[in-house]
């Protein structure tokens, strides 16, 4: 577990009324935006749980739509996010999931497109005091918390992939905090999620890319 | 310097010859690696963002998201200007800021989430009144959040601060812990005598289930924010006074925890009951139809 700051407890400095509904969801809305990199078209929101059934009057809507577009939680764009992504373009909907008791009651998917055609799905849970984690990305199940400079590399399931990322950590002198692999099955698709104390550096993503069995590297700043 | 109970940080402070906060800081500095400065800058922040969600629904009210609030601040302000205050000055001006923030943040305006959106108030109602009812500085404030933090640290750490879990006492029962030790310590009183308030309002607080009405943090979480006031500075004057207790903070922080946790299902911010069920909750709610 990470640890706790004075600025957890008075924090986070945000729009009301809900540090789970509304903060959490922004965060967990910015980080998938930020997954997303590109020039963002359309997005489509589903809520589970207690976000499907008060999220109106949480404003849960306003500030999902808000993180996507990078707003932070305490950004007053949030009120008028509805209208901020009118005027940028992008096509917005909501949808409510089915019950479901194993879904975590403070859960929503995110699908996005951007303008070329790529697509990204994120999952994540609102834990409560603004805390917030991503729980799938296209479907696989990972856990991370965004709360640390990331690098999420989407990789074939191969020997060597591993040490490939350690090798360039340790080159560029990064300190890992946590590193976890997550794959769809034996061989497939995988994912490499490195959360460091040390800030990305700019073209790590181009050097990650180097490895064949690499096809995809995001890089998350704080 | 780090501590993971009460206990621990009274030892911090003792082996120190140190406040609370002076301990919270140093701990701020060594674990995050940040510079004095940049904690003092982003608490004062904080500082500025309570202030003014505290006192501008006294000018201008606005009504909450789900309509179940709004105005509230002004008319409470109104009533102590008239003279007609029975519950003093600190008190009196400590309820009008929680129940500002409250509707603030029912409103989606700017808070600072102490250690919730939903018990945002009890905290800047507390120190804020306190500040102006006996002129002290915003240094000194700080000190007083940095106080109330350790507490609500020792929360988040050992307990929990969600309703979902634990109920209104963790939430409100938190905040208003945190408060009462921020006050101990702005009143020049010793770091045990700070723990002490906490416990005494865990202990006043204990088994407050979360029932807000249609789910939102409107009602009764307004209400119940000006009690956490009271709570916290009714705490405060007990130990101050000398009085010392008989069950330590480690010890009340886990029993709210364990009931917390044997609080119904139906009392846990699910809106099914307490509050949320009456008739009167359910004709203004209109939720389930």
């Amino acid at each position: 577990m990470a640890f706790i700051s004075v600025f957890d407890v008075l924090g986070p400095n945000m729009i009301g009324p809900s540090s789970s509904h509304t903060a959490g969801a922004c965060a967990i809305s910015r980080l998938a935006g930020k997954m997303m990199g590109k020039k963002l078209a359309s997005v489509k929101f589903i809520l589970y749980g207690s976000f499907a059934k008060t999220y109106h009057g949480h404003g849960t809507d306003k500030a999902l739509l808000g993180g996507i577009m990078g707003f932070d939680t305490d950004d007053i764009r949030i009120r008028d996010s509805f209208q901020i992504a009118k005027e940028r373009g992008i096509a917005f909907s909501f949808e409510t999931g089915e019950d479901d008791a194993d879904i975590h009651p403070n859960t929503v998917d995110i699908i996005m497109n951007d303008t070329e055609g790529r697509s990204l799905s994120i999952r994540g849970e609102s834990l409560g005091g603004g805390k917030s984690h991503i729980t799938r990305i296209n479907n696989v199940e990972v856990d991370f918390s965004g709360e640390y400079p990331s690098i999420i590399v989407v990789q074939r399931d191969r020997p060597g992939v591993v040490a490939h990322i350690t090798n360039y950590l340790s080159e560029n002198d990064i300190n890992v905090a946590f590193m976890r692999l997550f794959r769809e099955s034996k061989g497939e698709t995988a994912y490499t999620i490195v959360e460091s104390d040390d800030r990305i550096p700019e073209g790590a993503a181009q050097e990650l890319m180097k490895n064949k069995n690499i096809y995809e590297v995001m890089t998350l700043q704080m | 310097m780090d501590f993971k109970s009460g206990e621990e940080l009274l030892l911090c402070c003792r082996e120190h010859h140190c406040r609370i906060s002076d301990v919270m800081r140093k701990r701020e500095e060594e674990l995050f690696e940040q510079p004095p400065d940049i904690i003092n800058d982003r608490m004062k922040k904080v500082l500025e963002i309570m202030r003014s969600s505290a006192r501008k629904p006294i000018k201008d009210p606005v009504r909450s998201m789900g309509g179940l609030i709004g105005g509230e601040a002004k008319k409470l302000s109104l009533h102590h200007e008239k003279g007609r205050s029975i519950c003093g000055s600190v008190i009196s001006r400590g309820i009008t800021y929680a129940m500002a923030v409250m509707e603030v943040n029912a409103s989606m305006g700017l808070i600072v989430a102490a250690p919730t959106a939903g018990s945002s108030g009890v905290v800047p109602g507390v120190l804020l009144s306190l500040q102006e009812e006996y002129g002290i500085s915003d240094d000194r404030i700080l000190d007083g959040l940095m106080t109330a933090g350790a507490i609500g640290y020792l929360a988040m750490r050992n307990a929990t601060v969600a309703g979902a879990v634990g109920g209104c006492q963790a939430e409100i029962g938190v905040a208003a812990a945190m408060a009462a030790a921020g006050a101990v310590e702005l009143m020049d009183g010793t770091p045990s005598q700070c723990l002490d308030a906490a416990s005494i309002v865990l202990m006043n607080m204990l088994g407050l289930v979360c029932d807000p009405v249609g789910g939102l943090v409107e009602y009764p979480c307004q209400n119940r924010n000006a009690s956490g006031v009271a709570n916290a500075i009714t705490a405060a004057e007990i130990v101050l006074s000398g009085v010392s207790e008989l069950i330590c903070f480690d010890e009340m922080l886990e029993t709210m925890y364990s009931v917390g946790k044997r609080i119904p299902y139906e009392l846990r911010e699910t809106a099914l009951g307490g509050c949320a069920a009456t008739k009167s909750a359910c004709a203004a709610c209109g939720a389930c139809k």
